[in-house]
């Protein structure tokens, strides 16, 4: 059987990490191609009910990465974002969601090569976890992909 | 029905080496509502864009999808294609399948199914995406500049010069600011009220520059190119048409004895005074706090003796009300900080001073007429010790920054001494000399070389008094540490440049940021350092850090250049990705159930509490709503909105979960 290839969802924000994977791609740093962004224009942006939702479609695992503290474009998206996921992931803890598997990072515009090492630990961790199918017995029929949980 | 294209670049080389591009094409033109897909060499190309024009023209696209480079590269030339051929520009994505895919992957069938992954995503999202148009905003051609120093000075007359109006609040009865005070200015030496004055005289008598003196901002609403201000006219107690500035009143004021601010408190004043003689406008205030009429009832000389009768002493503040389109904070900076030296006397041992007070000293128009005079006794100063980073550079007193302008202000200092008192000795203790700037270094190599001014490497740990001179305890650290004790006539401490009173309370009336310090912050430290984060809210000189003349002066050279950019349009034009409250008819009228938890989370005070009446007037219910003028798009309001009332155009809700199931 071959390896198991994870899927790799990522949120980011459009002033820093993306900025910053375009970096990467400008100075040809190769990753996992096991990731796929979606741009949003600030972390700040991200309604958790996202992450839910990449579950539900089948990622194995999330990354959220957005301005470091301090830089945000939106003066204070990022902080709000990381008090949303300090309050989520004390829920997702409680109810048994694999916190594991979500990676809440800063990556700036200038950082490159942090993308790159970033994508690449994610995946990595993500492999030896395994798929998480766990997580998706456990929605109701009627929901499963193709559904929105909303 | 949506009928989307998609259009899959080459980029030369640089997609196809890794990424089947004919297969990413062939893929995408299977899925329901995709009518073309084609693949080409480079998209970005003038035969590139005419495909997409064509495409949109002969198959009536309803969204365009273009898997290239980046959006950050290349989104506008592709939506402006999109525009030339009549579709909203808006109804264009990118797919990022260069930066983010192939130049980041091997070659594989992974590699491919990635970008096709990505192509497919924004198929979903253009099929949500609505037509969006730029936002208009009206611009009032009329700026506010705060604060009447040389930051202000020059920002308005740049404004002015350029043709339009500009209203000019100061605090003080005058303007000129701390640059009014100096004696001579660095390094140069050339006399600073000789250079200043004749600007300040500029402003008064400019035909678009309304000057209102002795003045506060009072309260800013609206947003870019509309705000609306109100300014505190503070009342000065003499009806300024009137009088004509003769000085009769301040001559004939019983009052003597009270410190001037204008002289750092080294010089006196009356209490119906002019700050000093050059003063713009030369109307002067009673200073009700010291007025023996305001305190004890009696006295009526100033009235009494006025030629024009231009006394009121039952005037009271005005307020008045301006719309403006863009402000400039030019509020300044403050010397302060001695307190954190109870070990230097500062405030017990009248003999050691400010650097400011000595610039009042050293002024040919000063207290002393420009002798170094004991405040003490009033005897010339044979040995004066200057301490640099007296608070600065120092967290353990709490101000970690470096003041900048001490280095070069205490080597004038103690030039300008050696210049006045020939056989005097001059000291300078100093941690570095930070003289980095045209003709610093060499200023400062001029003062020690030339004028023999004694530069000693070292902190000082103590000053006290003793048979009427103050010793200085030191030491050389360049010596070994070695232990120095000068016995001083007149010690000149360097103190930190502070922000100035009322700082943090003008940033939060301007809605602007500020560092721990209530320095005014910029928007970016390096590509935009005269803006705020609030659209149409620029800085000036050193509110936002400590800087001397020449650096005060570019700024608000620069931050006028910026308002005069956008005065240079009588509408704006902005991106339409902004928050919407959703609405409906009655009786649900919008999903919003008022709870404002948007209005909290907003960084641009962009949420609005909007009343909905029935015919008689009567509110139904108060919901949010977005002022376009004031919101950037950031979304954090929509993330937090508990019943999804509110949505961000360009990345709605509907359009991100589209985005996740169609991984």
């Amino acid at each position: 059987m071959a390896e198991f290839e994870p899927k790799v969802t990522a949120f980011v924000c459009t002033w820093c990490t993306y900025a910053g994977a375009d970096l990467t791609g400008t100075s040809r740093i190769k990753y996992a191609s096991n990731v796929r962004v979606l741009r949003v224009p600030c972390t700040g942006r991200i309604d958790f009910m996202y992450v839910l939702q990449a579950f539900t479609q089948g990622a194995d695992g999330i990354i959220i990465s957005g301005c470091h503290p301090a830089d945000c474009h939106y003066t204070s998206g990022n902080y709000h974002a990381r008090r949303r996921w300090i309050v989520l992931r004390a829920l997702l803890d409680f109810v048994g969601v694999d916190t594991r598997r979500i990676h809440f990072a800063w990556v700036s515009a200038a950082e490159g090569a942090k993308w790159a090492d970033l994508v690449n630990s994610v995946v990595s961790n993500v492999r030896e976890l395994g798929p998480y199918d766990e997580y998706r017995q456990t929605i109701p029929a009627h929901i499963r992909p193709g559904g929105i949980a909303v | 029905m949506a009928r989307i294209g998609v259009f899959v670049c080459h980029c030369g080389e640089n997609i196809s080496a890794t990424v089947d591009c004919a297969k990413v094409a062939e893929t995408m033109s299977g899925v329901p509502g995709v009518v073309h897909s084609v693949d080409y060499k480079y998209m970005c190309s003038d035969p590139g864009q005419t495909m997409i024009r064509d495409a949109i023209k002969e198959k009536n696209l309803t969204g365009v999808v273009v898997a290239a480079c980046s959006p950050r590269m290349h989104e506008p030339t592709f939506r402006r294609a999109c525009a030339d051929a009549g579709l909203n520009p808006y109804l264009c994505e990118m797919a990022n399948v260069r930066e983010h895919c192939s130049w980041v992957h091997e070659k594989s069938e992974a590699t491919t199914e990635k970008a096709t992954d990505l192509v497919r995503v924004m198929v979903e999202k253009v099929r949500r995406n609505e037509p969006l148009f730029p936002i208009k905003v009206p611009v009032t051609k009329t700026a506010l500049v705060l604060g009447g120093g040389v930051a202000g000075i020059q920002a308005a007359l740049d404004i002015a010069n350029a043709g339009h109006t500009v209203i000019m609040v100061e605090r003080e009865p005058s303007i000129g600011g701390h640059m009014a005070q100096l004696s001579e200015t660095f390094p140069t030496l050339d006399c600073s009220q000789c250079i200043l004055t004749p600007r300040m005289v500029e402003v008064a008598q400019h035909p678009n520059i309304t000057l209102h003196t002795y003045s506060e901002l009072e309260s800013v609403e609206g947003f870019i190119g509309n705000f609306n201000v109100k300014i505190r006219k503070k009342a000065r107690h003499i009806d300024e048409t009137l009088c004509t500035g003769c000085g009769l009143c301040a001559l004939k004021c019983p009052q003597k004895k009270i410190p001037s601010e204008f002289d750092a408190g080294v010089g006196t004043r009356t209490a119906i005074y002019v700050p000093f003689p050059q003063a713009v406008p030369n109307k002067p205030v009673i200073d009700t706090d010291n007025c023996l009429y305001f305190q004890k009832g009696k006295c009526r000389v100033c009235e009494k003796v006025c030629p024009t009768k231009a006394i009121r002493y039952d005037q009271e503040d005005t307020i008045i009300e301006a719309d403006v389109g863009a402000i400039v904070a030019a509020t300044g900076f403050e010397v302060k900080g001695c307190d954190f030296f109870p070990e230097y006397g500062f405030g017990k041992y009248p003999d050691v001073i400010t650097g400011l007070q000595f610039e009042r000293l050293a002024s040919a128009s000063g207290p002393t007429l420009g002798e170094i005079r004991r405040p003490s006794d009033g005897t010339i100063a044979e040995t004066v010790v200057f301490i640099s980073c007296a608070g600065s550079r120092d967290p353990a007193k709490g101000i970690e920054y470096c003041s900048k302008i001490c280095c070069m202000y205490l080597a004038k200092h103690a030039m300008l001494y050696k210049h006045k008192v020939h056989h005097g000795k001059a000291y300078v203790f100093y941690m570095d000399i930070r003289a980095g700037g045209k003709m610093y270094e060499e200023f400062v190599r001029r003062a020690i070389e030339e004028d023999h001014v004694s530069y000693i490497r070292g902190r000082v740990s103590r000053i006290y008094e003793e048979d009427g001179k103050l010793v200085v305890k030191g030491a050389d650290t360049l010596l070994g540490g070695r232990p120095i004790d000068v016995r001083a006539d007149l010690v000149v401490l360097g103190t930190a440049v502070v922000a100035g009173e009322g700082a943090e309370e003008l940033a939060q009336k301007l809605h602007i940021s500020y560092d721990p310090y209530f320095f005014f912050a910029e928007a970016h430290p390096k590509l935009r350092p005269v803006e705020t984060n609030t659209a149409g809210i620029f800085l000036a000189g050193a509110c936002q850090a400590p800087r001397d003349i020449p650096e005060t002066v570019s700024q608000a050279s620069g931050a006028a250049a910026k308002v005069v950019g956008l005065f240079s349009q009588s509408e704006l034009s902005r991106e339409p990705v902004i928050a919407v409250v959703h609405r409906t008819a009655p009786p649900l009228f919008s999903k919003c159930v008022g709870c404002f938890l948007c209005e909290s989370a907003c960084p641009y005070r962009a949420i609005e509490r909007e009343e909905i009446k029935d015919r008689q007037g009567r509110v139904l219910k108060v919901v949010a709503k977005v002022n376009p003028g004031l919101c950037q798009g950031c979304g954090t309001c929509v993330a937090l909105c508990r019943v999804k009332a509110i949505d961000l155009q360009g990345f709605t809700n509907e359009q991100v979960f589209a985005e996740l199931v169609a991984l």
